[in-house]
């Protein structure tokens, strides 16, 4: 891909991401759409890989597509396109940045925006599941990947009501599934 | 004269070279970003180096959720931007995006020849069931502030089964939520109230 094109795409990726990295998730998800980066699969387990290192869940996931696509330049265009927004911003809005938040407009838009990227990423949530527990060999009941889903359940249960560290499940489930399956 | 105007520029370099050191240990040592990065955010650049006062940075972060971009990014180019206007800006999100860049370079350089073994293949099938989760939690985390009124749930709702439904693209969506935001403010359904 032509790295012009890619900054581009990444700059839109950083423009519209509101509230943190996994605001990033759908938008990355469409653009894999489009444009066919990588495989579904692929796309799970690079949010895996972001999440159990250091650094920005959404800078490590640009940076992926970005090396994915156009090696270690495609990776540098990838970051610089997704910081390009923050800068432009930050630096155009920083005499009233202090008042920036408080005013009404932009409390409206993003009473808005909130429950959109909410939906998003239950969205994008959806099309992980169907790469993660959904065995594509088989139809009906059959395709669920019930072992999978018992992963999934216990790995939910345990950072939502044990309070377990994140990155602690991933391995546990990782060491679950080279005894499981 | 020269002597001075080097002197100048010399310290202006070593200064940005210590804004981009600082945010590189936040990037480095950060596990999960956004609100993880924090107690980071904290220990290097308010302990250490005294740049931000402690009853700023929660300021800070409360901005960088509003702004377009990865919160992270949002909050250094905010601080280096203070500290030393674009250069500093630029030294900042430089710092702390560099850990990425060279860490996931290392793995994703590796990843594809990796995935493919049959114990790695595995351990990614487990894996993957447990980020599902953690992406369904994400959602409801980010959801569970938003959602409280009819507004907010109709919302969400709404952007849930078009983007399964449609090919509708997702900036739109987003954008549209942004409008329904203005407009329901405009009829006194919400905005400020959050």
């Amino acid at each position: 891909m032509i790295y012009w094109q890619m900054l581009g795409i990444f700059f839109r990726l950083g423009l519209f991401t509101v509230g943190g990295g996994y605001a990033m998730l759908p938008l990355i998800q469409a653009e894999i759409a489009r444009y066919g980066w990588i495989t579904a699969e692929e796309f799970v387990d690079m949010i895996a890989i972001a999440e159990m290192t250091p650094g920005a869940i959404g800078v490590n996931t640009a940076t992926f597509v970005g090396f994915r696509q156009g090696g270690l330049f495609g990776a540098f265009v990838a970051t610089t396109g997704i910081a390009l927004p923050s800068l432009l911003v930050v630096v155009a809005v920083s005499k009233v940045l202090d008042r920036f938040r408080e005013h009404p407009l932009v409390e409206a838009i993003l009473f808005g925006i909130r429950p959109v990227v909410a939906g998003l990423i239950a969205s994008a949530a959806l099309f992980i599941a169907q790469a993660a527990i959904i065995n594509s060999e088989a139809t009906g009941f059959l395709s669920i990947d019930l072992l999978a889903l018992g992963i999934a359940i216990g790995s939910g249960i345990a950072v939502y009501r044990y309070k377990v560290h994140p990155i602690a499940v991933m391995v546990c489930a990782g060491i679950a599934g080279l005894v499981l399956f | 004269m020269y002597d001075e105007l080097d002197k100048g520029r010399t310290n202006q370099i070593s200064f940005l070279l210590e804004i981009f050191t600082t945010f590189f240990r936040v990037g480095a040592f950060t596990f999960g970003g956004g609100l993880a990065m924090l107690p980071l955010f904290e220990r290097e650049v308010i302990e250490n180096k005294g740049w931000v006062k402690k009853e700023d940075i929660l300021d800070i972060y409360a901005i960088s959720q509003s702004l377009p971009g990865v919160i992270a990014v949002n909050a250094s180019t905010f601080i280096g931007y203070r500290l030393a206007g674009v250069p500093g800006a630029v030294a900042a999100i430089s710092g702390v995006m560099a850990p990425s860049l060279i860490i996931i370079v290392a793995i994703a350089s590796f990843f594809t020849q990796f995935r493919q073994n049959f114990y790695v293949a595995k351990v990614l099938h487990g894996v993957r069931a447990a980020v599902a989760a953690l992406i369904f939690l994400a959602a409801y985390r980010i959801g569970k502030a938003s959602l409280k009124g009819a507004f907010g749930v109709i919302t969400a709702a709404a952007a849930f089964g078009i983007t399964l439904l449609t090919d509708i693209n997702v900036i739109y969506i987003i954008l549209a939520g942004g409008l329904l935001g203005v407009m329901a403010s405009k009829v006194g359904l919400g905005g400020g109230r959050q």
